[in-house]
């Protein structure tokens, strides 16, 4: 396998490498610096990763690396994603002594993340988790004098350690019984295999463990903490970038275990049910934004899994996933934007009367919020129809009427922050940051509405991303 | 030429949304236009729709590829049906946009979402394609939203939020419903015109009937019928007269017009088999409707009862045309067209209502009927007006209203004898409950201390003697509107 064929991750690391010297060296007043390497480096990822568009899918590295339709269009999405949270940060941590680091950190996260999308071996499985992990304690407690930031990070640390143990005890008993890491080996060996309790226990951990990442029940404590105390630039990025490399690790893992000796997707499926309703019912009574936002990116993780649970199943359930993460990271990304704007205002009250003073900070926020709930034709709709389209087609017609009563909960929480932006009032002057962070907004928003309406061109890429068969 | 009805008032409210300086007389003037367009071209199409035997269902049709993968298409076009229903939106969406209404300071906005909403509420009468249908069904709530929340008086962002909740849960399981009738069948399509052709569902079994009661459900309640009509009233009460106006004149169509397109249409077999049980409900919507209407001491709440009443006729004429598959078209197509009927009379009377219970409010800020009295004689033009609607709206003969009835009680009386002679029983509460209300409006005395009322002004009266001219239009020479329904309906029940 070439080199090449990791060209995205090596640009990323290489400008985080940069970004780190640079940081180290330059004045603060100059640290801005960083943030052009970091885009150069995610600049780069992109125009690498695109060239992987068409080639045909395949193993590499001795089976660690798999470089399928679904692995190259979530890493484009991971380094986008990932370039946009970029852009949130220079304004917001001008002020701080390690400011340029900041970047460094972001990318080898994000680089944790493409390693999750491409893990086609248990153990390069565990490597992506825990690079994605540390990386992510640190950047949700990036604010250290901060108590709030500090315990997110603590929060994000003590079930991620946890989380990474049930991961590494589930990696040994498949190893054990398996006799093998490897994806395609082990897809071999279960194809003949007797289903075994043991065996269930194992892959339930594995699980487990990249449910953490995905913030799904019951690993999902960390994420409303890490929305509202992380640095805004911080949370946009952990709320969304792990999640993407993690939803399609999971794919892949619950696609390696065939439906007759041990079907994962039943578990799936009920992890799926419960994240997203314990995820909406949370987040009704929130007043605070930033913790709203992150309950409900729980419950829109748990209609992430909906598509994990269908892979195999439906032949669009990879698109839907694929389709969904997009309509989600812009959405969620769109409305992170809008507090990094507002210089993190966070108390819903204090967004009364938004519309008339800041109309645009506004719009993208009712847009976003909209999108996420799922209203044509935002991407979000699109993402959703093919979700549920998707269950009601692999079986699970269930499963999509209980992700249609979520929506139905979840549009009340949605419309409340809409609500107090358009029908309060306020006096005071509102405060905003601006600079690239209003670019981002701009850039972010208008995809929303883009995606939406190009939807044709989007689905037909991902209409191709499959994930590799590993059996013939 | 049916897109540019779509498009040409989204444009205009992306126009005034971005225009900075506009005062809401300006606004006003440069919102009309926007909305007259689509009033004219679908004059023109009506001029141009051949309705003579040999000619296709829908015609003026447009059909563009959108998520061509899925089989979704910016498809349009109109029969009978739709022709109608979508020119009757336009005209009250003009009425509306014209209807004078004090906004304070962010008219622009308003005029705005009016705008969208009208483009919308177009598309989901014109809309061929299913998934097209769904966008603009679920938009029109998005635009109703923002109308009811923030010029709404009293408690209105509660009462939009509840009609936010309660419809989007009703189009959602419109949605799954859209998709357990489309998804296995191949190729996938959501074009209208295959699928009622295909009738993909119409084997029976489990998946059938869901599929048919997550149509029903929805359009139960976007219609609204009895259970779940409670996101009515306080909708109404606290909507703006315009936007009142456009909900009960507009909005409350999608649902028996979706009833006649999708499930009746495409799906006529199970349709049938689970028919009489839609016209229980329906009945049960007009008994219910007319008697808690009867006991409302509030204007607007007693027209918003009648309004879950009148649409209780519309879904029993729709229930009678499809309870069966074959034998009595005749009657099955009368019940038909009179539930088309029924819905254009609804809008332009209850419409014309609403935009009245406005001249209230802007003169008092008060609907308790107990606090009017003797307006007769103060306002001559209004209880003029207020009279001849309400006299249509129960259905006195030589008015719109009373077309659409008697359709409706013929064609159901042939099918279900029974359920007609109950629903009768509806007629006379409302008329009772109608009688009552004009009589304690404007007729007796005036409660001691009350200050002068003041009639009808320029534009109020102009568009209120345009929609109400209409109404007797259709009353005394309704063949120019029964044609085009007409044939529609005997495509849709055969014959």
């Amino acid at each position: 396998m070439p080199i090449g064929d990791v060209g995205p991750e090596i640009a990323l690391a290489l400008a985080a490498v940069a970004a780190l010297l640079a940081a180290a060296f330059l004045p603060q007043s100059r640290q801005p610096l960083c943030a052009g390497i970091a885009l150069l480096g995610v600049l780069a990822a992109l125009l690498l990763g695109a060239q992987q568009l068409t080639t045909p899918p395949r193993l590499g590295f001795s089976g660690s690396w798999a470089l399928d339709g679904i692995a190259v269009q979530a890493r484009l999405l991971i380094v986008l994603a990932s370039g946009l949270c970029v852009l949130l940060a220079p304004r917001w941590l001008a002020d701080d002594r390690r400011h340029g680091e900041f970047y460094s950190l972001l990318l080898l996260s994000a680089l944790g993340a493409m390693m999750l999308a491409g893990a086609a071996d248990l153990l390069q499985l565990s490597l992506a988790v825990l690079l994605s992990s540390v990386t992510g304690y640190t950047l949700a407690a990036y604010h250290r004098d901060w108590s709030i930031s500090v315990e997110a990070g603590m929060k994000y640390f003590l079930i991620g350690a946890f989380a990474n143990a049930l991961l590494m005890v589930g990696v040994t008993l498949l190893f054990g019984l398996l006799g093998t890491t490897r994806y395609d080996a082990m897809a071999t060996a279960l194809a003949g295999a007797e289903a075994s309790p043991l065996l269930l226990i194992g892959a339930g951990l594995c699980v487990l463990g990249i449910a953490f990442k995905l913030a799904a029940f019951p690993l999902h404590a960390w994420l409303p903490d890490v929305a509202e105390g992380a640095p805004v630039p911080a949370a946009a990025f952990l709320t969304v970038v792990p999640k993407v490399g993690a939803a399609v690790a999971l794919a892949r893992l619950v696609g390696l275990f065939p439906v007759e000796t041990l079907d994962l997707r039943p578990l799936v499926a009920v992890l799926a049910l419960l994240t997203m309703s314990l995820g909406n019912l949370a987040a009704l009574w929130q007043d605070d934004l930033r913790r709203l936002l992150g309950w409900s990116s729980v419950s829109q993780s748990g209609y992430a899994l909906v598509a994990v649970a269908l892979v195999g199943l439906s032949p669009r359930a990879e698109a839907a996933l694929l389709y969904f993460l997009l309509g989600y990271a812009l959405a969620n990304l769109a409305a992170f934007a809008v507090v990094a704007e507002l210089r993190g205002r966070t108390r819903l009250v204090d967004y009364a009367g938004l519309g008339a003073i800041r109309p645009m900070a506004a719009l993208v926020l009712v847009v976003s919020l909209l999108s996420l709930t799922g209203i044509p034709p935002l991407v979000g709709f699109v993402g959703k129809l093919l979700l549920f389209s998707v269950a009601i087609d692999g079986g699970y017609a269930w499963l999509a009427v209980a992700a249609v009563i979520n929506t139905v909960i979840s549009l009340f929480y949605y419309l409340r922050p809409i609500g107090t932006v358009y029908f309060g009032s306020t006096r005071s002057a509102v405060a905003v940051l601006g600079g690239s962070i209003r670019l981002s907004l701009v850039l972010v928003g208008s995809a929303l509405l883009l995606a939406g309406l190009a939807a044709d061109w989007l689905l037909q890429l991902a209409v191709t991303a499959h994930l590799l068969a590993l059996i013939d | 030429m049916l897109t540019l009805t779509i498009l040409v008032p989204l444009f205009g409210a992306l126009v005034l949304a971005s225009g900075t300086r506009l005062d809401a007389r300006r606004a006003r003037l440069c919102a009309l236009p926007f909305g007259l367009v689509p009033l004219l071209l679908l004059a023109a199409a009506w001029v141009g729709f051949d309705g003579s035997a040999g000619a296709p269902a829908f015609q003026h049709v447009v059909d563009l590829p959108w998520i061509a993968s899925l089989g979704v298409g910016w498809r349009l076009g109109v029969d009978g049906i739709s022709l109608s229903l979508a020119a009757m939106s336009a005209l009250l969406f003009v009425a509306a946009l014209a209807w004078p209404q004090v906004l304070g300071a962010r008219a622009r906005h308003w005029y705005a979402w009016l705008l969208f909403l009208q483009g919308v509420s177009l598309g989901v009468f014109l809309a061929l394609d299913l998934l097209l249908f769904y966008v603009f069904f679920d938009l029109s709530l998005v635009g109703m939203y923002f109308l009811i929340g923030r010029w709404g008086h009293d408690d209105a962002p509660r009462a939009a939020l509840k009609f936010f909740l309660y419809t989007l849960a009703g189009s959602l399981a419109i949605l799954l419903a859209i998709l357990g009738l489309t998804l296995g069948d191949a190729p996938l399509s959501f074009d209208m015109r295959v699928l009622i052709e295909r009738q993909p569902l119409d084997g029976g079994g489990l998946r059938a009937t869901l599929v048919l009661l997550g149509f029903v459900f929805g359009f139960a309640v976007k219609t609204p019928l009895f259970p779940v009509h409670t996101w009515l009233p306080p909708a109404h009460v606290q909507a703006p007269a315009p936007a009142s106006a456009i909900l009960a004149g507009v909005l409350l169509k999608m649902g028996g017009y979706g009833l006649i397109r999708i499930p009746l249409s495409m799906m006529g077999e199970t349709f049938a088999r689970h028919a009489p049980w839609l016209a229980a409900l329906a009945l049960a919507s007009i008994l219910w409707g007319a008697l808690v209407a009867l006991a409302q001491s509030n204007l607007k709440q007693r027209i918003a009862y009648t309004s879950i009443n009148h649409m209780g006729y519309s879904v029993l004429g729709i229930a009678a045309a499809g309870s069966m598959r074959a034998g009595e078209t005749p009657a099955r197509q009368l019940a038909l067209s009179g539930a088309v009927v029924e819905m254009l009379a609804h809008g332009l009377i209850t419409g014309s209502l609403f935009f009245m219970t406005g001249v209230f409010w802007q003169r008092r800020q008060d609907y308790e009927m107990a606090h009017y009295g003797g307006l007769a004689g103060n306002a001559p033009k209004l209880a003029a007006a207020f009279i001849v609607a309400a006299f249509a709206s129960l259905g006195l003969p030589g008015l719109a209203g009373f077309v659409a009835e008697f359709q409706i009680f013929a064609g159901t009386f042939v099918l279900h004898p029974w359920m007609a002679a109950i629903a009768l029983l509806g007629v006379l509460v409302t008329a009772a409950l109608f009688l009552q209300m004009v009589q304690r409006l404007f007729f007796g005395t005036a409660p001691q201390g009350q200050p002068a009322f003041a009639d009808l002004r320029g534009v109020e009266l102009a568009v209120l003697t345009v929609l109400l001219a209409l109404v007797l239009l259709i009353g005394v020479y309704p063949a120019w509107l029964l044609l085009p329904i007409e044939r529609a309906a005997a495509m849709i029940v055969g014959g």
